[in-house]
């Protein structure tokens, strides 16, 4: 910016983009923990009816979850090799995040068809409901996170390349896939495991 | 000579460059026009809501009276609140942050301009997806239910309450279309806010100028900041409570209703729980404008203003912990009574911290009163009287009985009206020289004073005593026995004084603005340093980043202390002034401002044709709508930005302004 030495900016010391991100992240906390909350206070009702626990298998999603903490990996991986301008890398990483985040969202769309036919559905009762808003709404995420991911690989593949300091760059969608990462884990320990 | 920089045109998609006319305005992202902008389109449905109150007095103005039937009623009742709370006072406020928190701060605009362009079309978007349920809208009754009549145009519209409280507010009571459109018109209007919260807390954060320490901030700015606070960490349970609502009403959940296993008290605790920080959104920015007008008019510093700012802060943390003083008549333990009674009770202490601190500024003060300062001194005599009756609401045993009456009705209009109005009428009469260049009419200022104090009074103080004769609230009739009669006049009579103060305010805010008198630079002798640039304020702001060196920095400049400490206005003041308008109008060094985009106003329209396309199950529309926030996003994230920009030498007009923006 050519009027910076006239207009400092930045007292924090934090980016102003990057700022204004955590602030965004701050609020979905605010967004998960209300569906968490309504989750959990129905969770312990005593209401009849089918639940979770008749149709779920902890072995398939335990697997997916896997798959999406890898991602985190190769997320990092991607950020690493941009680090060192490894534009080769950065893009097969990018990729590789990508597909894994991919496969848990099949993994989720087998897991609700598989549920549907056993005859739990959305609007079955107060437990499906919950379940379904909530992880579908952690889905959503996943599908965002994707559909960023695949829009940076493609950017990338541009002659210059990709680099840390440009617009919506790869440190942002690395926090925001972190972030939803890290909400998963705490979804698949309360609906699953609790 | 000085360089002005043009955008380059080589990307895909260029800057759009006009700068005068309509597509001037809808593109812009300079933070003053967004806050004229969104202050025009406030008022205008401040308006809107009068008008339905209008309706609802007219109907309450005698006993038994059918000049609205029990649907219309319900009907207008719902939209007065919606509309007065979040299509008037929070979007003005939102002017005011607009167009004073960079000035305030010293910066030359917020930021992400361009997302301060989305939150007010996303604003835009969501009044008019909720206004528009009187057209497509269709709101019934339950079968069979006294309601059941034939239904008008003028009650096609939401009909369950601001509120919204729910079985009422499902399908099965609220049949119809219109609670759709208050649900996902409420999660389009929240996103607005949303948006609005991140960018303004990062603005105060990072945009700051030199020496502008938090300490130094003005305390409006200080009241930006919680107020952003507020909204960012209550805006997200609201929407995932209207989201409840909108599965139950559309996709057969049962989230609020028990038939599934679902908890009706739950939508009261998730509504409360933003309801009451809502509260705060609605207050705290008039009492960050009260805070600028009483020093500047009583001519001392603001007394206590750490107290005073962390007072602020206190309201809104503790502001997160009163929301069931809403329930008391609700299913919710003795315990959580007990408790939520304490915490209201507590939170008006940071309150009362700032009404003492208001109290000590003006203390002994040399007093100027013209208007700003009149609604100031209005706002804290109102705001008390409200403060006061919101106390005895603590107290669980007697809230029980002023639950659902009209005393409920008048505490809340003496905070909201007599508080937020009152300061937002101080705010806008203060800072009109500053955003216009002129002057108001003093006189017609002080009518438009005048009128409202008293047919405020005359409209919200006799609704205490009709509330505790037992006057129930949403309600379309009263039978002639109660003898409510005579009381519900006074208080109709006092709802035309105030329509016919608002037309004075009109009256004077449209000559002022064409013949009113040149202002003066600095016409109040001012403190902070929004007021040591040109009026109306050039498109850059200031001429070069100004440096801080104390709180009320301004005043600083213009006034030293003699031996005993009292103010002295310092020599060479007035050269000093000149030489701040010759520098603010002529800008030495390159200045570069965000350009205008097409893309905030095409996104944000997406987004009411996807509320469209969730209520009549449409797939064409639901593709409307994603191809438009597809567009605004792929355009956002590849037209130029700021930084790709080259300059061209290009002699600047001699009046110094590189735009003609007027």
């Amino acid at each position: 910016m050519s009027d910076a030495h006239t207009y400092p900016h930045e007292p924090t010391g934090v980016e102003t983009r990057k700022l204004g991100f955590w602030i965004f992240l701050s609020t979905e906390i605010l967004f998960f923990g209300t569906l968490i909350t309504t989750f959990l206070i129905f969770k312990g009702r005593d209401f009849p009816g089918i639940k979770l626990t008749d149709v779920y298998d902890i072995p398939f999603t335990s697997v997916s979850s896997f798959v999406l903490l890898m991602s985190s990996l190769t997320m990092v991986l991607a950020h690493n090799a941009l680090e060192t301008n490894d534009q080769e890398k950065t893009r097969v990483w990018l990729l590789a995040t990508a597909m894994l985040g991919a496969v848990f969202l099949a993994g989720q769309i087998y897991e609700f068809t598989e549920f549907y036919h056993k005859g739990f559905e959305l609007s079955t009762n107060i437990f499906s409901s919950t379940f379904y808003v909530l992880t579908g709404f952690h889905g959503l995420h996943v599908f965002i996170g994707v559909v960023l991911l695949l829009a940076l690989w493609g950017i990338g593949q541009r002659q210059k390349g990709l680099s840390l300091n440009e617009g919506m760059n790869l440190e942002f969608i690395a926090l925001y896939w972190h972030f939803v990462d890290i909400v998963w884990i705490v979804l698949f320990t309360v609906v699953y495991l609790i | 000579m000085t360089k002005i920089i043009e955008p380059k045109k080589s990307n895909i998609f260029s800057r759009p460059s006009s700068e005068k006319g309509i597509w001037s305005w809808v593109t812009t992202v300079d933070h003053k026009r967004i806050g004229i902008m969104y202050g025009y389109a406030a008022f205008f449905f401040l308006l809107i809501g009068g008008l339905e109150a209008l309706l609802l007095r007219i109907q309450l103005s005698s006993p038994d009276n059918d000049f609205l039937t029990a649907a219309e009623y319900n009907a207008m009742f719902t939209m007065h609140g919606t509309t007065m709370i979040f299509l008037a006072i929070m979007p003005i406020s939102a002017a005011f942050f607009n167009y004073l928190l960079p000035l305030q701060i010293g910066a030359r605009d917020v930021a992400f301009p361009r997302l301060n362009a989305l939150s007010f079309w996303i604003f835009i978007a969501g009044g008019l997806f909720l206004y528009s349920t009187f057209l497509f809208g269709t709101a019934g009754a339950p079968e069979g239910g006294y309601l059941a009549e034939e239904v008008s145009k003028l009650a096609s519209a939401p009909n369950g309450g601001w509120f919204g409280y729910q079985p009422n507010a499902g399908l099965k009571y609220s049949p119809g279309t219109a609670m759709d459109y208050w649900a996902i018109g409420l999660q389009i209007l929240g996103i607005a806010s949303l948006v609005s919260a991140f960018n303004f807390i990062t603005t105060i954060l990072n945009m700051r100028t030199k020496g502008m320490r938090l300490m130094r901030m003005p305390v409006f700015t200080w009241m930006t900041f919680a107020v952003s606070f507020l909204l960012a960490f209550s805006l997200p349970i609201i929407a995932i409570a209207l989201f409840f609502v909108t599965f139950d009403r559309q996709f057969g959940t049962t989230f609020f209703l028990t038939e599934g296993g679902g908890d009706p008290v739950l939508w009261q605790h998730l509504f409360w729980l933003f309801g009451h920080p809502e509260v705060y959104i609605l207050i705290l920015p008039a009492f960050g404008i009260v805070s600028e007008v009483l020093p500047t008019f009583s001519r001392k510093p603001l007394f206590g203003y750490p107290a005073i700012v962390f007072a602020g802060f206190g309201i809104a943390f503790i502001g997160f912990g009163v929301w069931a003083h809403h329930m008391f008549a609700s299913a919710i333990s003795p315990v959580a009574q007990a408790g939520f009674g304490l915490s209201t009770m507590i939170i008006a202490v940071p309150t009362g911290v700032k009404i003492f601190n208001w109290l000590g500024t003006i203390w002994g003060g040399r007093l100027t009163l013209n208007t700003p300062m009149l609604f100031a001194l209005g706002f804290i005599g109102m705001f008390v009287i409200g403060g006061l009756s919101g106390v005895t609401h603590s107290v669980v045993p007697a809230d029980t009985q002023q639950t659902d009456t009209y005393y409920i009705v008048a505490h809340f209009h003496y905070v909201l009206f007599g508080g937020a109005l009152f300061g937002i009428f101080s705010g806008l009469y203060f800072w009109f020289p500053k955003v216009w260049g002129r002057m108001y009419n003093e006189q017609m200022g002080k009518i438009h004073f005048w009128l409202m104090i008293i047919g405020f009074n005359l409209t919200f103080g006799p609704m205490h005593w009709l509330g505790l004769q037992g006057q129930v609230r949403r309600t379309w009739v009263y039978a002639e026995e109660t003898n409510l009669g005579f009381w519900n006049l006074i208080v109709t009579i006092g709802a035309f004084i105030l329509a016919i103060a608002t037309l004075v305010f009109m009256a004077n805010w449209i000559y002022s603005r064409r013949k009113g008198d040149i202002a003066p630079f600095d016409p109040w002798d001012a403190r902070t340093i929004e007021w040591s640039i040109p009026s109306p304020t050039p498109v850059w702001n200031f001429s070069k980043a100004p440096e801080v060196k104390s709180l009320d920095d301004f005043w600083h400049q213009k006034y030293g202390e003699d031996e005993d400490g009292r103010a002295v206005r310092k020599e060479g003041t007035d050269e000093l002034l000149l030489q701040l308008e010759e520098e603010g109008l002529n800008p030495k060094e390159e200045i570069h401002l965000p350009s205008p985009s097409y893309f905030p106003v095409i996104m944000a329209f997406g987004l009411p044709f996807i509320g469209y396309a969730i209520i009549y199950k449409s797939i064409p529309l639901a593709l409307i709508g994603v191809i438009l926030l597809l567009i605004g996003g792929f355009g956002w994230g590849t037209e130029p930005l700021e930084e790709e920009f080259e300059s061209s030498d290009e002699e600047k007009p001699e009046n110094g302004m590189t735009k003609d923006y007027e």
